[in-house]
C-alpha cells in the first residue's frame, strides 16, 4: 500500500493546505509519495521533500500544466497511479474539480471531502451541509479520495530530506485552454487558514458597511468572510464566502455579524472553536451555534466593539 | 445546438435534516423534497442560451425513483423541451450516474451538457467531472458565467483565489454555480403546458450499465452538538469574556 497526494501549488509555492492533506494521507499509511505537476516547479519539489512525512515526491515539469487543467492533469496523474493504492488530494476547487475526473477513468467510485481517516478503506465524511456524518467503507481497489484540509492540522514543514525523482510529462489535450485568474490581493490572513475570522452578512446592508468588519479584521489581525447573502447583494466579492458552497472555516474565533445563520452557511464555520454572534434578532438560528450572543444593532455594536478593543494592553495576534 | 441539462431531486434545502435513529440514513419520509438547487441554475442558463437564438433544444434529464420526475416536470415548465427519466432505486453513486449519463449521451448526443456543480444531499461534487472524463470533453466546473462563442464556451469559474476564465471547445460539460444567475419561477400555465411535453422513461437496468453502489455506508450519525451558548448583554461582556475566558484575543 502507498498513497500517492497531489500537490496544490501555484508554480511557486505548496499551497498550505498541501500540508494538511499530507497529514491525512500519511494517516491512510506512511509510504506517501507526493506528485507535483506544474511548470518550473523545482522550488515546490524541494519544500515538499523537507515535509518529514514525505517519502518521495515525483515532479511533472512542463509548460502545459502551468495553469492547472484537468484535462491536461489527468492522463500524467492516471499513468503515474499505477503503484499506488490510494490516489489523494485536498478537497477545495483545484481537487475538486480534478479527483473526479481521476476517479471516472480509474473506475473508482471517489471519497468526497473526508474528515476522519478510521483506516485504509474507511472514512468519515459529512453529507447534508455537515447536518449529518457518514461513516463510508470504499470497496474499490484503488481509492480516491479528496481530504477536507481545516479537519487535519498541517504537517511541518522542515526535517525531511526525500527523494525528488523527475518523470515524463503526457501529451496537452487542446480540449481547455487557460485564459485569466483574477485572484484579489491582500495583506491579510486568508479566510482558510486564519485563526480569527469575522464576517458580515445580509444585515450589513452595504458593501460600504463593511468598512465597519474590516476596522475590526485591522485590528485582531482576522480574515474576512461573509454570508451567501451577503457576497449576491453584491456587498463584497466571492472569494470571502463562508458556507456549503463557499470556504469551510475552522478557526479559534469566528464572529457573525448580522448573520441569520442558514444551514448552508452553518456548513461552512460550525466547527470554529469559539463562535459569536451578533445580530438584533433575537431569534435568528445563528445564536443556537454561538459560544456568545450579543443581540443588538450592528451598527451600535461594532463601533463599540472596536473601543473595548483598543482599551486591552495586549490582543493575541 | 442540443443542451442536455441533468436535474436531481434532493431534500429542499430549507429542511432541517434528521438523522434516522438506527443509523442507516436520513429521514426522507414526509420531507419536502425539490431540485437540487445549482440544477436550477444549469436549467436557467440553458433556457437563456436557447432564448438568445444560440440553441435548438433543450433536454432534461433525471436519474432516481418514480418520484423524481418532478424534477424534470419542473424543468420543462421553465423551458425545457423534453425529458427523460431514467428509473433507478437506491442510493446511486456518482460513477454509475455519470454511466448512466454516457448512455444518454450516446444517444441523444448534445453539444453542450449542464448540471449543478454539487447536489447538496451527498454533497460529492463528482457528477459531471466524471462524465466529462468518461466522454473525453472538457469541463468547466463552478461556473459563474458562460458565453457561448462560435465553437467553444468562455466560462469564469469560481475558485478559492477569486475568478478563473478558461475556453472550452464545444461539446463540453459545465457544471453551476449558484452565482450564475437567477431562476425564473414557472407560470402556472407553463406547468400545465409541461404535463403534455413528452417525458421518456427509461429502466437503468436496460441500459447495461452497473450501478452497484462501491461504497458501503456503515453508519450515518449526527454531528457532536455544541455545547449551549450563553448570551452576553454589552459588548464589554463580550470582550471581557473573550479575552478572560475563551482567552482567543
Amino acid at each position: 500500500m502507498s498513497v500517492l497526494l497531489i500537490a496544490e501549488h501555484n508554480n511557486k509555492e505548496v499551497r498550505p493546505f498541501t500540508l494538511n492533506a499530507i497529514t491525512a494521507a500519511s494517516q491512510i499509511d506512511q509510504d506517501l509519495h507526493v506528485l507535483v505537476i506544474g511548470k518550473d516547479v523545482d522550488a515546490v519539489s524541494k519544500s515538499i521533500s523537507e515535509v518529514p512525512n514525505v517519502k518521495k515526491v515525483i515532479q511533472v515539469d512542463n509548460e502545459i500544466y502551468e495553469n492547472f487543467l484537468a484535462e491536461n492533469f489527468t492522463p500524467v496523474i492516471i499513468k503515474q497511479s499505477e503503484n499506488y493504492s490510494h490516489i489523494v488530494c485536498s478537497a477545495n476547487t483545484f481537487g475538486k474539480n480534478l479527483m473526479p475526473r481521476v476517479a471516472a477513468l480509474l473506475d473508482t467510485s471517489q471519497v468526497s471531502d473526508i474528515i476522519k481517516v478510521i483506516s485504509q478503506d474507511t472514512f468519515l465524511r459529512p453529507i447534508y451541509a455537515g447536518n449529518a456524518f457518514a461513516t463510508v467503507k470504499s470497496n474499490d481497489k484503488k481509492k480516491c479520495i479528496t481530504i477536507r484540509p481545516t479537519s487535519f492540522d498541517p504537517a511541518p514543514t522542515s526535517g525531511g530530506s526525500a527523494e525528488i525523482i523527475k518523470a515524463e510529462s503526457g501529451e496537452a489535450t487542446n480540449l481547455s485552454k487557460f485564459i485569466k485568474r483574477e485572484e484579489v490581493k491582500s495583506d491579510r490572513p486568508e479566510l482558510g487558514t486564519a485563526r480569527i475570522v469575522i464576517s458580515g452578512g445580509r444585515g450589513m446592508q452595504s458593501g460600504e458597511n463593511f468598512k465597519l468588519i474590516t476596522a475590526i479584521a485591522d485590528k485582531l489581525n482576522a480574515a474576512i468572510g461573509a454570508s451567501r447573502a451577503a457576497v449576491d447583494a453584491g456587498y463584497i466579492t466571492n472569494d470571502h464566502q463562508v458556507g456549503q458552497t463557499g470556504k469551510v472555516v475552522v478557526p479559534d474565533l469566528y464572529i457573525a455579524v448580522g448573520i441569520s445563520g442558514a444551514i448552508q452557511h452553518l456548513a461552512g464555520m460550525k466547527e470554529s472553536k469559539i463562535i459569536v454572534a451578533i445580530n438584533k434578532d433575537g431569534e435568528a438560528p445563528i445564536f443556537s451555534v454561538a459560544d456568545y450572543g450579543l443581540e443588538a444593532d450592528l451598527f451600535e455594536a461594532l463601533p463599540q466593539f472596536l473601543e473595548e478593543l483598543n482599551k486591552l494592553n495586549t490582543i493575541q495576534k | 445546438m442540443k443542451i442536455l441539462v441533468a436535474v436531481k431531486r434532493v431534500i429542499d434545502y430549507n429542511v432541517q435534516v434528521r438523522v434516522k435513529e438506527d443509523g442507516t440514513g436520513v429521514v426522507t419520509e414526509n420531507v419536502k423534497m425539490s431540485t437540487n438547487p445549482p440544477d436550477d441554475n444549469a436549467v436557467e442558463e440553458a433556457v437563456k442560451i436557447k432564448e438568445a437564438g444560440k440553441a435548438k433544444e433543450i433536454v432534461a434529464v433525471t436519474i432516481g425513483e418514480d418520484k423524481a420526475q418532478e424534477t424534470v416536470r419542473k424543468a420543462l415548465a421553465v423551458g425545457a423541451d423534453r425529458g427523460i427519466h431514467i428509473k433507478v432505486d437506491g442510493i446511486t453513486e456518482p460513477l454509475a450516474v455519470s454511466k448512466i449519463l454516457q448512455k444518454i449521451v450516446d444517444k441523444e448526443k448534445p453539444d453542450l451538457i449542464f448540471m449543478g456543480k454539487q447536489a447538496i444531499d451527498d454533497d460529492c461534487n463528482q457528477t459531471g467531472q466524471m462524465l466529462a472524463a468518461l466522454l473525453n470533453w472538457p469541463q468547466a466546473t463552478f461556473a459563474s458565467k458562460i458565453e457561448v462563442k462560435d465553437k467553444s464556451l468562455e466560462v469564469t469559474r469560481e475558485v478559492d483565489e477569486g475568478l478563473e476564465t478558461i475556453e472550452v471547445n464545444i461539446p463540453a460539460i459545465v457544471t453551476c454555480d449558484l452565482r450564475l444567475n437567477e431562476p425564473r419561477y414557472a407560470s402556472l400555465p407553463n406547468i400545465m403546458k409541461a404535463k403534455k411535453k413528452p417525458l421518456e422513461q427509461i429502466n437503468a437496468a436496460d441500459l447495461g450499465v452497473d450501478t452497484k453502489p462501491r461504497i458501503d455506508q456503515i453508519k450515518v450519525e449526527e454531528p457532536p452538538k455544541r455545547k449551549a451558548g450563553i448570551k452576553v448583554s454589552s459588548v464589554a461582556e463580550l470582550v471581557q469574556k473573550l479575552k478572560n475566558e475563551a482567552k482567543v484575543i
